[in-house]
Order: C-alpha cells, then sequence, then structure tokens
C-alpha cells in the first residue's frame, strides 16, 4: 500500500482519508473560477498533534500540505497547486473556552461561523464575532488567514485584528502558540511580547492555524438596518466620512449593482445599527440622519430608503445563482475610501465589456481608514465561455485595483504575482527569508506567495 | 435511459456548494446533514453529492463503487431542501433520487443496495423474510382483519417484522383498540408500501408495488389509512396518487391527537420525568407534522425537552433512503443515530421519544452501542401513552 | 392622450376647501386653502407643493368629486417640486421595472384575487374564505407586470404612472379577466379611482378586498365566532382613493365581533404609517415620521386596542414592529377574519 496513504490512515484513520477519485476530484474544485487541480491524498485531521504528524511525515516525503477550511474564500487559495495532501480542517471544531467577562473565546481554526454564532447566540447572547458576509460554513481560520472582514469592520477593523492568541502547527511540525497563551496565561492578547505575526495573509503558506482566541464585543439587543441611497459617486466618500464620525453604526456597507433594477447607478448605503433599547436607536438615527446627514436630504441628493430592516445573522447569499449557473467569483481589494468613486466607475466598465450585470460593494474597515471594494462576476459553471468571460475579467480588474493604487485582497495566484512584482524588492526579499526559515522543504500550500 | 436523459440536467450545475445544507435551522453546526456528520469529507455533503454526480453524467468522473456508496449514503432526510436558498432547493433530494434512477437503469448498484431491492421484489420487504410470517406482530391481539371498517391499519415492513418495532406496531394497535375507532388490519396481505424503494430510485418497482397496493386497497374498498411508519405515510400521501391511488392518510400521532380522551391509561405518573422527542424526516421535513407527537407527549405529563436541533432542523437518525438497512451510514462513532443519542442523552431525558419504526430500531441499536441503556430508553410515543398515566 | 379630468369651476363653487382646511399636516384657513388650490390650478408655486406629505387624504375630502390630490402631484412634478429627494424617486422608479422575462399567462374563469406587487404575501391568502379563488400575480420575480404603480403619487411621478399603467392593465386583459379583486387598496384604487379621472379605459370590473371579505364571511356565518377583541385600524393611504368602500372595515368588524376602538385617529382622522414621509426631503421628515407613529401608536394604546388591524402590507411593514413593542398585536384584516371563522393563522 501507498506509504503516504498508509501514514495518513495511521494518523487520523482510516475513515478520514481517502486517495479515491471522488474524493480527489470534489478537493479538485474550487468554487470559483479556477481551473480544477487534483490533490493526491485529502485528509481530515481532528487535533493538532495530528496535524504536526502529518506535516513532519510531508516533510520526510516532501509531499506538500494544503489546508483547507470551508474551501469558500473562491480564489483557488486551497487548491493543491503542486498536488499533495489537502487537509480538510473542519474537524477541528471545537469551542474551548468562552471568557465572557474578559470578552473572547478559544476555538479550533476548523470551526465554522455559523456554528460560533450559534453558539454565542445560545451561551452568550449578549457577546458577537465579527461574521463576515460569507456563507456560514466559512471557518474562523481560514477567515482570519486571509485577512477576512466582518459586520464589526467599521468600529473594530480586519477580522484578522481581532485575535487575542494563536496556536499554529510551523511548516516543520512544531505546535507554536503566540500572545499571553504562549507564557502559559488566558488567551486575552496577542500583544505586547515580541511580534510573530508571520501567519495571516500568506493563504497558509507559512503555517496551519489551529486554535485562535477571538475577540468579542457586545451584541446589543435590537439589530438593524437602515439605508441611505445618493446617486452620485461622488457623494459616496462625503457620506461614509460623515457617518463614520458619527460613530453610531456597527456596519457600513455601500453597494450598486445593475440587477435587480433598482439598485442599477444608484449607491445604497447599509448601515446596520444597534441598541439595547428603542431610546438608544433613535438617538443613533437622530445622529445619523437628522444631524450629519440632513443636508443630504435636504438638497434632495440622498435619502433614507429604509429604515428597521431585521439583519439575520449568519446572513444568507444568494448571490451565487445570479444567473442560474451555480457561480461567481469576486475580486477584493482593500482602497481608501476616498477611491469608492473610481472603483465604481472602473469596476462598472469591466462588466459592461465583459457583458456581465455590474455588482460592486465597499465595506468600510474602521472609521473609513479602508474600505473593502468587491467586483464580482457571475457566470454559469455549465457554460465554459461564462467562466471564461468572468475570469478575463476578474484578471483585468486585478490590474486595474493595483493601478487605481489599491491592494488586491486574498488575491489567486495570478494576483499575487502582480502584488509581488510592485512589491519593494528588499521587503519581498524578507518574505523570501521568512518562508524558506519557516518552510524549508517548501511543502506548505507552495504555489502561494512564492517568491521567485 | 441514457445519462444524457437526466431529469436535472438543466439545474445541477447551479449548486454553488456554499454548505448551508450542511446546516439545522439554527446554525448549530455543520453536521445536520446526516451523511456529511458520518464521514465529514466534502464529497458527502449534499453539495460534494450533486458536484460528484454532475462530474458523473458529464463523464469527468467514472461511475464506481465508490461512487454508488457516496450517492446511496444520502438518507433523503430533506436537511438539504430546508436549508438551500437557492431556488431550485425543492428539488434537491430529487437530483439525488434522480441519480439513483440512472443507476438502477444501468444496473450499477451497491450490492446492499441490489439486495434490498431484489427483497422486496421477492418478498414483499426488505429483510427477505417470508410474506407468510408477515402477520407475526398481531399475534395475541384482537385485531380485525380488514373487511370495510372505516381505516386501514398500515404497519409496514419493520413494524411487521423487526422484533422491537412489533412492539410499537402493537402499542398502536392496542391504542388504536382502546380509541373505539373501527378498523382493520391487512396481516399477511399487507406489502410493502415502495417508501424506500422510491428513494433509492428504483422506479419501475415503485410502480408495481404502488400499483398492486392501490388495486389491493381499492378492491377492499379502503378509503382512509393509519400507518405506523411516516415512510408508509409519505408513500400513500405523496407517491400513491401518482398512480391514482387517492387515500386520506394519517400517521398515528394525528388520529390518536384527537382521540386523547378515549385513551386514558393508568399506567405510572411521569412524576417530572424527562423525555426528549427525535422528528423523524417523512413525519416532520417531508410533511411538516411536528405537533401531533408533541401534543400526545405532552398528555403523558412526562417534561417534554427539545434537542437543540429539532423540527425543521432535526438530526436524521440516518436510516432514511434505505439506509436502515443497507447502512452506509453505520459503524462510527460519528453515525447519525449515534450523535443523536448522544444529543438526546445531553438534554438530561431519560426517555428519547420516536415516532418511527425506523428511527426506533436506529436509535435503539445506537444507545446499546454508547452503552446509555442504564440511562436513556427509545421508546414509540405509543409505547409511552400505554406506560404512563394520562 | 392621458390627461386628469380636473374641473376648476367646481373648485371655485367649493365652500369649504375641505381639501387643505381639512388636511391634518398643513394649517391652512378656508381662503388661504381657495388662494393656494388657485394657484396650484393655475400651474404656479404654492408652498402646498413643497409641504405635502402625500397623504392622499385631499382625494377624500373633497366634497365637489373633485381630484385635488391628483392635480397637486401633476403639478408637483411640472414644477419640479417632488417630495422626495432624487436618488430615492429613481430608485422607486426603477423598483417597477420588471426584469425576470413576461409573467405565464393563463385564461381564467370565474373571480381572480390579485395579488399585485405583494406576490410573496400568497400565504395570507388560504383557507375558506378565499376557496374558489384564482390568485394572480403569485409569482415574485414577475410581480412588477401586475404593479398598479399609483405609488409613484408618493414620487411626484404622474407621468411613470401614465406611461405604464395602460401596459399593465394589459396584462390582466390577457389573462381575460371580467372581475377582479384586489388584495390592495391602492391597486383597487388605480382602476376605480386614478383610471377613470385620468382617462384610462380599464376592461374589467374591481372588487374591494373588504367588500369581498365582508360578503364571503356572511356567508360563512354559521363559522364565526365572535373574537371579541378591542381593534384598531391602521388605515392606509389608498384607502382613501375608495372612501365608499371604507365602511367595510366596520361591517366586517361588527360580523366578526370586534369592537373598533374610539380614538382621535379614526376614519377620516387616520393618521398616516409615516413610510413616505420618512425619506421626504423637508427638514425634519424623519422625525415627523416617528412623532406621527408615537402619537398613532399612543392612541391606539389609550383606546385600550388589543390588535392593530391592517391591510397594506406597507403600513404593516413601517408600523407593525413598533404596534407589537407596544403590545399591541399587528394583524392582517384577512388573518383576522380566518381567525373569527376558527382557522389557526401562522
Ligand atoms: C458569497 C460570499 C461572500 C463572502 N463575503 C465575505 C466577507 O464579507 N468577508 C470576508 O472576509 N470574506 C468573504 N468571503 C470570502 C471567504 O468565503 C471568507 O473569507 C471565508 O471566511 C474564508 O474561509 P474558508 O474557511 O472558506 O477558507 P478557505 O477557502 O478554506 O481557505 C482560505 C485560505 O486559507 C488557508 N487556510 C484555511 N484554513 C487555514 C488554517 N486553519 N490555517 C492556515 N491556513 C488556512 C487556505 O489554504 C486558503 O489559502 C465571501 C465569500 C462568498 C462566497
Amino acid at each position: 500500500m501507498d506509504p503516504i496513504y498508509r501514514a495518513l490512515a495511521e494518523i487520523v484513520g482510516e475513515e478520514y482519508v481517502s486517495d479515491q477519485p471522488e474524493e480527489l476530484f470534489t478537493y479538485s474544485k474550487d468554487l470559483g473560477t479556477s481551473e480544477p487541480i487534483q490533490p493526491d491524498y485529502v485528509a481530515a485531521p481532528k487535533t493538532a498533534e495530528q496535524v504536526s504528524r502529518i506535516v513532519r511525515m510531508a516533510n520526510q516525503k516532501k509531499v506538500p500540505v494544503v489546508p483547507l477550511g470551508g474551501g469558500i474564500s473562491l480564489a483557488g487559495l486551497a487548491l493543491p497547486l503542486r498536488g499533495g495532501i489537502t487537509l480538510d480542517l473542519k474537524r477541528m471544531d471545537g469551542i474551548i473556552e468562552l471568557n465572557e467577562k474578559s470578552r473572547y473565546i478559544v476555538v479550533e481554526a476548523g470551526i465554522s461561523h455559523g456554528k460560533l454564532t450559534s453558539y454565542l447566540h445560545r451561551h452568550a447572547p449578549h457577546l458577537m464575532h465579527s461574521e463576515p458576509g460569507a456563507p456560514p460554513a466559512a471557518t474562523i481560520g481560514g477567515n482570519v488567514v486571509i485577512h477576512g472582514q466582518g459586520d464589526l469592520a467599521h468600529p473594530y477593523g480586519f477580522n484578522s485584528d481581532m485575535i487575542n492568541g494563536m496556536e499554529v502547527v510551523l511548516p516543520t511540525g512544531e505546535i507554536c502558540r503566540f500572545g499571553s497563551c504562549a507564557i502559559g496565561s488566558g488567551w486575552y492578547t496577542l500583544h505586547p511580547l515580541p511580534d510573530l505575526g508571520l501567519f495571516l495573509g500568506w493563504s497558509g503558506s507559512t503555517g496551519i492555524l489551529t486554535k485562535i482566541s477571538l475577540r468579542l464585543f457586545p451584541c446589543k439587543k435590537i439589530r438593524e438596518m437602515d439605508i441611505f441611497v445618493v446617486e452620485d459617486e461622488e457623494l459616496v466618500p462625503d457620506i461614509l466620512y460623515e457617518l463614520t464620525h458619527a460613530g453610531m453604526a456597527e456596519d457600513l456597507v455601500a453597494w450598486s449593482q445593475e440587477i435587480p433594477p433598482y439598485g442599477n447607478r444608484l449607491h445604497h448605503i447599509n448601515i446596520n445599527i444597534t441598541g439595547d433599547s428603542r431610546e438608544e436607536m433613535e438617538f443613533k438615527r437622530h445622529l445619523m440622519f437628522d444631524i450629519r446627514l440632513a443636508r443630504y436630504i435636504q438638497d434632495g441628493v440622498g435619502g433614507i430608503a429604509a429604515v428597521s430592516q431585521d439583519i439575520e445573522r449568519p446572513q444568507i447569499s444568494k448571490s451565487a445563482d445570479w444567473k442560474k449557473g451555480g457561480g461567481f467569483e469576486y475580486v477584493g481589494s482593500i482602497m481608501p475610501v476616498s477611491a469608492y468613486p473610481e472603483c465604481y466607475r472602473r469596476g462598472m466598465e469591466i462588466s459592461i465589456r465583459h457583458h456581465i450585470p455590474y455588482t460592486i460593494l465597499g465595506r468600510v474597515i474602521g472609521s473609513a481608514h479602508g474600505m473593502m471594494f468587491s467586483y464580482s462576476y457571475a457566470f454559469n459553471r455549465a457554460d465554459p465561455e461564462t467562466v471564461r468571460q468572468a475570469r478575463e475579467a476578474l484578471h483585468e480588474t486585478d490590474h486595474m485595483v493595483l493601478e487605481i493604487g489599491g491592494t488586491i485582497w486574498k488575491p489567486a495566484v495570478y494576483g499575487q504575482q502582480l502584488v509581488m512584482e510592485r512589491m519593494d524588492p528588499n521587503t519581498l526579499q524578507l518574505m523570501k527569508k521568512v518562508k524558506t526559515l519557516l518552510d524549508p522543504n517548501n511543502i506548505m500550500n507552495p504555489g502561494n506567495w512564492e517568491v521567485n | 435511459m441514457s445519462l444524457a436523459e437526466y431529469k436535472y440536467q438543466d439545474i445541477i450545475h447551479r449548486c454553488f456548494r456554499c454548505g448551508y445544507c450542511k446546516f439545522p435551522t439554527d446554525w448549530d453546526d455543520v453536521t445536520n446533514c446526516p451523511a456529511y456528520a458520518r464521514y465529514r469529507l466534502e464529497s458527502y455533503s449534499t453539495g460534494g453529492r450533486l458536484w460528484l454526480i454532475r462530474a458523473w453524467l458529464t463523464g469527468e468522473i467514472q461511475w464506481s463503487q465508490h461512487l454508488a456508496e457516496i450517492v446511496y449514503s444520502c438518507a433523503a432526510c430533506k436537511n438539504c431542501v430546508e436549508k438551500c436558498p437557492l431556488s431550485f432547493h425543492n428539488d434537491i433530494v430529487n437530483m439525488i433520487i434522480a441519480a439513483k434512477n440512472e443507476m438502477v437503469e444501468l444496473g450499477l448498484l451497491p450490492a446492499p443496495v441490489k439486495k434490498f431491492l431484489q427483497n422486496i421484489q421477492l418478498h414483499g420487504n426488505p429483510y427477505g423474510l417470508p410474506a407468510k410470517r408477515r402477520k407475526a406482530w398481531m399475534d395475541g391481539l384482537n385485531i380485525e382483519s380488514y373487511h370495510g371498517q372505516e381505516y386501514l391499519y398500515y404497519v409496514g415492513c419493520e413494524g411487521a417484522y423487526d422484533t422491537r418495532a412489533q412492539l410499537a406496531a402493537r402499542a398502536v394497535a392496542t391504542l388504536l383498540l382502546k380509541t373505539g375507532i373501527s378498523f382493520g388490519a391487512l396481516g399477511n396481505d399487507e406489502a410493502c408500501d415502495g417508501n424506500e424503494v422510491e428513494m433509492l430510485g428504483e422506479d419501475g418497482l415503485v410502480e408495481l408495488v404502488a400499483e398492486k397496493n392501490i388495486k389491493n386497497f381499492q378492491k377492499l374498498g379502503i378509503k382512509k389509512i393509519i400507518t405506523l411508519s411516516p415512510h408508509a405515510y409519505n408513500a400513500f400521501k405523496n407517491i400513491y396518487p401518482r398512480f391514482g391511488g387517492e387515500f386520506k392518510v394519517f400517521h398515528y400521532t394525528q388520529v390518536l391527537q384527537d382521540l386523547l380522551d378515549r385513551i386514558k391509561q393508568d399506567g405510572q405518573s411521569a412524576q417530572g420525568a424527562k423525555v426528549t422527542y427525535h422528528d423523524p424526516c417523512f413525519l416532520g421535513r417531508w410533511n411538516s407534522e411536528y405537533e401531533a407527537p408533541r401534543t400526545l407527549l405532552k398528555a403523558t405529563g412526562f417534561q417534554l425537552i427539545e434537542m437543540p436541533r429539532n423540527k425543521r432542523g432535526a438530526l436524521c437518525c440516518g436510516g432514511g433512503g434505505g439506509n436502515f438497512v443497507t447502512d452506509f451510514l453505520g459503524g462510527s462513532e460519528e453515525s447519525p443515530a449515534r450523535i443523536r443519542v448522544r444529543e438526546a442523552h445531553a438534554t438530561g431525558a431519560t426517555i428519547l421519544a420516536v415516532a418511527c419504526p425506523n428511527c426506533l430500531t436506529m436509535l435503539e441499536d445506537a444507545v446499546k452501542v454508547e452503552g446509555l441503556e442504564e440511562e436513556l430508553m427509545v421508546k414509540d410515543i405509543a409505547e409511552i401513552l400505554i406506560e404512563s398515566k394520562q | 392622450m392621458i390627461e386628469l379630468d380636473f374641473n376648476e369651476k367646481k373648485c371655485l363653487a367649493c365652500k369649504t376647501h375641505d381639501c387643505l382646511t381639512k388636511c391634518q399636516y398643513l394649517d391652512l384657513d378656508k381662503d388661504a386653502a381657495g388662494m393656494e388650490m388657485q394657484k396650484i390650478i393655475k400651474g404656479e408655486d404654492s408652498h402646498v407643493l413643497h409641504d405635502c406629505v402625500t397623504c392622499y387624504a385631499c382625494e377624500e375630502y373633497c366634497p365637489m368629486g373633485n381630484h385635488p390630490f391628483y392635480l397637486i402631484v401633476s403639478r408637483q412634478e411640472a414644477l419640479g417640486i417632488t417630495p422626495l429627494p432624487e436618488p430615492l424617486i429613481k430608485r422607486g422608479v426603477q423598483m417597477g421595472i420588471p426584469f425576470r422575462g413576461d409573467p405565464e399567462i393563463e385564461e381564467v374563469q370565474g373571480p381572480v384575487l390579485n395579488m399585485g406587487a405583494f406576490s410573496d404575501l400568497t400565504h395570507l391568502i388560504q383557507g375558506k374564505l378565499f376557496e374558489g379563488l384564482t390568485l394572480i400575480s403569485t409569482d415574485p420575480r414577475k410581480m412588477f407586470h401586475y404593479f398598479c404603480q399609483l405609488m409613484y403619487l408618493h414620487y411626484g411621478r404622474i407621468s411613470v404612472i401614465n406611461e405604464r399603467l395602460g401596459k399593465i392593465i394589459q396584462t390582466f386583459a390577457f389573462h381575460n379577466v371580467n372581475q377582479v379583486i384586489h388584495f390592495h387598496d391602492e391597486c383597487y384604487g388605480a382602476y376605480t379611482s386614478y383610471a377613470p379621472a385620468f382617462g384610462i379605459h380599464v376592461p374589467f370590473q374591481s372588487v374591494h378586498f373588504f367588500e369581498y371579505l365582508y360578503h364571503r364571511l356572511t356567508t360563512l356565518k354559521n363559522d364565526i365566532q365572535p373574537l371579541n377583541f378591542k381593534v384598531a385600524y391602521q388605515r392606509p393611504c389608498s384607502s382613501r382613493l375608495s372612501s365608499d368602500k371604507y365602511a367595510f372595515v366596520d361591517k366586517i368588524f361588527e360580523l366578526i365581533g370586534v369592537e373598533h376602538v374610539e380614538r382621535k385617529y379614526k376614519h377620516e382622522n387616520a393618521l398616516c404609517c409615516g413610510g413616505s414621509i420618512l425619506g421626504q426631503k423637508r427638514a425634519g421628515s424623519r422625525a415627523l415620521a416617528m412623532e406621527l407613529q408615537r402619537k398613532n401608536i399612543q392612541d391606539m394604546k389609550q383606546a385600550g386596542a388589543e390588535f392593530c388591524v391592517f391591510n397594506c402590507p406597507a403600513c404593516m411593514l413601517t408600523m407593525g414592529k413598533p404596534v407589537a413593542e407596544n403590545q399591541i398585536q399587528p394583524i392582517f384584516m384577512s388573518d383576522l377574519c380566518r381567525m373569527a371563522v376558527g382557522e389557526k393563522i401562522t
């Protein structure tokens, strides 16, 4: 029998390893436009120790290891570019510690956002984590590894800024801890120890996160969404500036899309407002609409389109089926908020060129310190031509994003190359050194962030 | 039929594999798809299964025993139908059944499925037991043969043959006798209802079974049917009309809930004992009956504690889609039935109530394997009603 | 040519100018009201055009059977004095564009219930009250083919209504319907008030939903168990276009044994739910909408209402939640009627 298979079976149990065509097929596919690439093995470990043993074995055999969470990042980031072992981490989904008073929760990295939300809802309803708009099967690990952002991005930043501690299996197999947990204290802070933050933003190519302590935030009783609409894209940064000045919102998302028609050539700004009482809600609305935004309303250039809409958590996304074709992929970019008008115009141009109805969206990060701006392209999975069109549009968007001064978020390999082409050479060399130091045999998700 | 005629050709590619289908209603965990809970590999999730079926249809992958097992590991519990937010969600289980149709057509079946279907064809039950032993469950009970009474009491294969399910079949009969309603049973003339045959994709056999039963029912003048099993309930209610069989069908819990005053028992008082209830998929998600069983349980004086996953979000016992015999989901600590009894145990209940002979046997076996016999008893609601005081 | 049939002479002859003096949102005496109406008729600017909250009520108040509200909206559009900010107008106008293909048209026999743009509320149309009815516009993706367009009265966009209504009527005609019950007051108003006022031909007869419910309930009289609730009714703006049918509210209430509580904002004095005021340009509009809601709910509470009955889904959307938070149960009229005939509502 194949020695790698045998080793894997011995580590995770026969049940949770496969080299059968059915599993290799399943794990060869990303949900987006990426071409399929088959792993040689799939394994689903249960513990950090098992991950560590697999990684050590992989170093001996010089076989790649590709960590996989929900597999929903869309950019082909967990496709085994060089074959090897795909590690499905979703069995590592335990909740280890909830510390209510210190507002953190320690979880295994493969836990889904849906499970965490549900757990908090049940056991600590006054606490929440920042949940991305991704399908709830997305994992906490996969999300922080790619610097995701969620519905608390406006007050608290990137989800990867909300980490209080981590446990990581290094590419050479050692299990390391970072933050206060590393010195045997609770998992309540990542700072102030020497900074070893070498694992986020690397698409899993520098190590496998196995435990994460996540900051939790107040979850208020009443949670509602209001919507403000403008037609002139130039106004969006101003409106967001006003709203972030008020600081009353929990999430701010501006979007525009061709279909359904009511969103076409208009900019909707979704404003999540929360409070423990109606008075608190009204106070917040008063500050935002009657004070900060009053002049836009009275000038007739902006208006309140809806108030008090219920917010569902997890959010349900139907966006994959716009073309009745089961597919879409987006380029995410991190942009200054002031770039919104240009992002919108350029994105729309690309969509028109590729005959895809345009869909753009920007989520405010911090006090309008930045924005995750996405350009989505729907395709029909059964029609390769539309997949090709979408892929081309994505590539064109990657170029455009960099051209107008943005940064690509969770770039696919294509985008990673574009980013690295522009990177300061000293920084690039440091990246290479770090990678070589941590992963001497280049087994960890190779092909990602690879400096040539 | 060739693969090119696959009925859902136009929609099967629309699954995005977002994974909503893995969750229960309250998003409690990714383990509400029984096959995915058991195997935890994407290929066994509904999305994975749909993508594999499509790959088989397009020739990207070839049929294999393993592929067939993945397809047949679907318990047809409809959790995915419940959770998928896309407009084609109602067809998800149908898409999987349609793939089974193809496999049947091509004769490419896993051995246990083949055996299951053969047994039904030859013996009228999936166990391959002789048809003349079908009436064994009635021994010693004063049940009339059906001869024009108001209701037919239909027990189905599990109730008729499985020794544990027989007790449930008898308990229901005892209660029905107590209500004084007029009913009869078919004894050895009863034959498989065909629900699982449909779920296993053997269309031709479904037709045969249904038409035979319909003819028999019509000949006997049967208009109203009470079933022990939600599976039979589903077959009579939702499959038979396709073949011209229109009957008024009731699950026994639906009949009893209106006749509670007639079945007053003076068994033991519940004294605050706790019971939890496991929704069978073919009563719950397939037919939206969540209340009748609960109404009965509440009448027993037991304290009903819900498991976190209940009603539309209930975890299937893993017995559906023929799996109570074919057993593609068994053999592991993470078999759905074992997960479910652990969940039931965690509520602090001492009784796990069921309303389906299929769930009854699946869960009782799981209790044994988990070593929980001392702490948790699996009982049919009818058994609980008989033993308790109302 | 689609044109409003507004009779100036009637207006000149009017002794009361109730249209504006009764307005709950403007403060005008008879003389001032007459003067402002004259300006409006002549096509001149008037503060009324700016201050109108578009509650439709003047259409009902007018004792001469004229159409003051349609005139006001026409003038708002002509003079570019729109009540809402431009982006909201654009959004609203685009909202009504059908974009998911044409509906499947089947010829229908017998009475038809038109869901209009509320196809997602067909779950309300259940049980014996609705047996034998054929529903049309039941597919949310196609519902804008049945959208009566009167919403644009709030938007200062008579032109959009006039441009589109003919096509909508045509869709009904394709079904070959002769009698249509309209789920929403607004659709009923479109075909029985607006269309005649603008000389638009409607080739079918319209039945008000409440009139239908009332008659249906009378045939099911034996099934009715008096509910004995105290209820308030949230009268929608579009009910002002069919004042003659408003009486069915109380007739239904009487039949099903509920008490329509006496309160300040009842009948003619009904308050707007605030939904259309909320987004208006005029300074303080949002606060006004909140204040109206507060006053309205307070009034219901003081009158001891246990239920607040709605017909308009938009009113339900804006007021349902705050009503419930004030321990008054929001309920659709149809559901209330279903309860009365012993049906369980979900
Ligand atoms: C409709 C839709 C909406 C979305 N909206 C958002 C949004 O609002 N915000 C947002 O942030 N994202 C969003 N996403 C993107 C993405 O789904 C999420 O970021 C998601 O959290 C990624 O997690 P995952 O578990 O699916 O990661 P995967 O796709 O499994 O993995 C992502 C990367 O991380 C690596 N990886 C995974 N787990 C680990 C680990 N434990 N250790 C080391 N490396 C690991 C993988 O190798 C891969 O490179 C959206 C996606 C979709 C389809």
